[in-house]
């Protein structure tokens, strides 16, 4: 993550950056808007920053509760046609997605 | 100019769960696309996943075995990418807190023995499996959210000879462990490859490139060679090396950029929410390590120790822990280890090549040859014989002492019986006995053997020789 200490460069969201690692096609336009919209957010955020958590422990969680485990059994899942009727595009008996480049 | 190698290993290691990390779908192999699965592992909104607490186990036990120190608080973080071989765009592994650090492998290179370091063993879920069509890609996601152990080596290797040896000391150890199956053909053991050059002498580490997911020993050791010959190529054009991600092309030998991989690298972990800390009392960890079976190298000293074999023996029967149970049972079922370890070294493991199987697809039980081992022992039956009698055990089962019986194949030990033979072919070979007498001695092993021609194998030799003797004075 992002070092929250250091402020600055560290905690902005790059719009392009972001888009094109998850292949978003935006305009110009959109990227200013969502720029923008999400400056806002995290600035929002910023406040906690002006908490004093130096006496605090990091935790992992809000609830305490710790140590859920499942045995380790076998159930049945989803029917392959249900599964696959989920998705926008499958082929035979495969989710089917944009060509890979490897 | 000569440079230094440096290679760090990032072995994947399947556990042998039967069902997946955080949701109950099979983690069988084979099955067909798309029927292992469910709205956890599809991702679905509103679907929370669970831990397997046996793959915690698992991976605790495998910690302990490689030395690491266990980790009393753990915990999951998302590690998020783009890629579509994970429904939920980010992968459940662990990020700053492991369930096990440290640690370290035993190797022995060239006789040379070397002590690789571990960074940190974690757990984390699998990924789905692409396929690649014409005009799109498929996605299977059977294999989404099987456990996967991740072990990570510090850059102690400093040759793909060295990272060759160090996986296969270390699927030993987790054979050994009993965390997995570790069958490559299956891909429970993959292996991403971190190589690094510097000018020989120099201490600051290269720029590293990543090979990604080799799913076979040779394949790491071959990658490695190849590897290092580009970036030598590339530093002596004067050129520097970029930090990326490869893969290996195993039929042009080379080392090659993978596009797809290039932004990949901005993973902005964070704790996953949707699930709870592991925290692991001290008492639970020393009742999963009072469960560890010995080491090999531990059970290499003990079998020199305990049964007297050479070193060597030691080591080819305990390289595999199924030969080496075997072998231990046959031994106390023969109530003779070296004879145990003989049989087990030459007929065995012979037999076991030639027909390409494992120790356990052999029919012949443990029990069957230590009895076998004790018939030759006490000479009910001799050498050939039991190599025979070995022979139809391995292929079809058995007790020994049915085959021999059936078979008529009991070494004769009445010297009434001997005698008669004996007799029999001292007359019909007049002139060797002569010859014997003249004081040829090749001559008595000449007679012996026509005696066991006569009785067909049967007679025990010993007593055949000592009657000879006794009549040729
Ligand atoms: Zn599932």
């Amino acid at each position: 993550m992002a070092d929250s200490k250091t402020g600055g460069a560290a905690d902005a969201i790059d719009v392009a950056y972001v888009a094109r690692l998850a292949r978003l096609q935006l305009s110009t336009e959109e990227i200013e808007t969502f720029q923008r919209q999400l400056n806002s957010i995290v600035d929002y955020f910023k406040a906690i920053r002006e908490v004093d958590v130096d006496t605090v422990q990091p935790m992992a969680h809000a609830v305490r509760v710790q140590n859920i485990f499942r045995a380790d059994e076998v159930r049945p899942g989803l029917d392959r046609e249900l599964a696959l009727a989920n998705a926008p595009v499958h082929l035979d008996d495969q989710f089917s997605v944009p060509k890979i480049v490897e | 100019m000569n440079y230094d190698v440096t290679i760090g290993l990032e072995v994947h290691v399947q556990l042998k769960t039967r069902s997946k990390m955080f949701c109950s779908c099979s983690t069988a192999f084979g099955a067909e696309p798309n029927t292992q699965v469910c709205p956890v592992c599809l991702g679905y909104p509103g679907a929370l996943p669970v831990m397997n607490g046996e793959a915690i186990r698992y991976t605790v036990m495998a910690g302990l075995m490689l030395g690491c120190k266990i980790s009393a608080y753990s915990k999951f973080d998302r590690k998020n990418y783009f890629y579509p071989d994970m429904p939920k765009n980010y992968q459940i592994s662990q990020y700053d807190m492991p369930l096990c650090l440290g640690g370290s492998v035993d190797i022995d290179v060239g006789g040379q023995a070397k002590t690789i370091r571990l960074t940190r063993i974690h757990l984390e879920e699998d990924v789905g499996k692409n396929m690649h069509f014409a005009r799109t890609s498929g996605v299977d996601f059977n294999r989404a959210g099987v456990p996967l152990m991740e072990i990570v080596s510090e850059p102690d290797l400093t040759s793909p000879e060295e990272a060759q040896a160090y996986l296969v000391a270390l699927k030993q150890i987790l054979l050994y462990a009993g965390v997995s199956e570790c069958n490559l053909e299956q891909g429970n053991l993959r292996c991403d490859v971190n190589c690094s050059l510097r000018p020989r002498g120099t201490t600051p580490l290269g720029t590293k490139a990543e090979i990604k997911n080799m799913n076979t020993f040779k394949g790491v050791f071959h990658a490695a060679h190849a590897e290092i010959r580009r970036q030598t190529e590339l530093l002596a054009a004067g050129e520097k090396i970029r930090q990326e991600t490869l893969r290996y092309d195993p039929d042009l030998d080379i080392t090659v950029p993978m596009r797809s991989k290039e932004y990949a690298h901005d993973y902005r972990y964070f704790p996953e929410p949707d699930l709870l800390p592991v925290v692991l009392a001290p008492e639970t960890i020393q009742a999963w390590a009072d469960q560890l079976p010995e080491l090999p190298r531990q059970r290499r000293e003990r079998f020199v120790r305990e049964y007297g074999l050479p070193e060597y023996d030691a080591q080819v029967l305990v390289a595999d822990k199924v030969v080496a149970d075997y072998f231990e049972e046959t031994a106390r079922q023969a109530g003779n280890p070296k004879a145990a370890s003989n049989w087990v070294m030459t007929e065995m493991l012979r037999q076991l090549a030639a027909q390409e199987l494992e120790i356990g697809q052999a029919k012949i039980t443990p029990r069957a040859l230590g009895e076998l081992i004790r018939m030759a022992e006490s000479q009910t039956i001799n050498s050939n014989t039991a190599r025979q009698v070995f022979g139809i055990l391995f292929a079809e089962g058995g007790e020994p002492a049915q085959i021999v019986k059936e078979r008529g194949w009991g070494q004769v030990s009445d010297s009434g019986v001997l005698e008669a033979a004996v007799d029999q072919v001292l007359a019909a070979n007049a002139k060797s006995a002569a010859d014997y007498r003249a004081g040829k001695k090749p001559a008595l092993q000449f007679l012996v053997g026509q005696v066991m021609k006569v009785t067909r194998g049967k007679a025990n030799p010993a007593m055949v020789q000592a009657m000879l003797e006794q009549k040729l004075v």
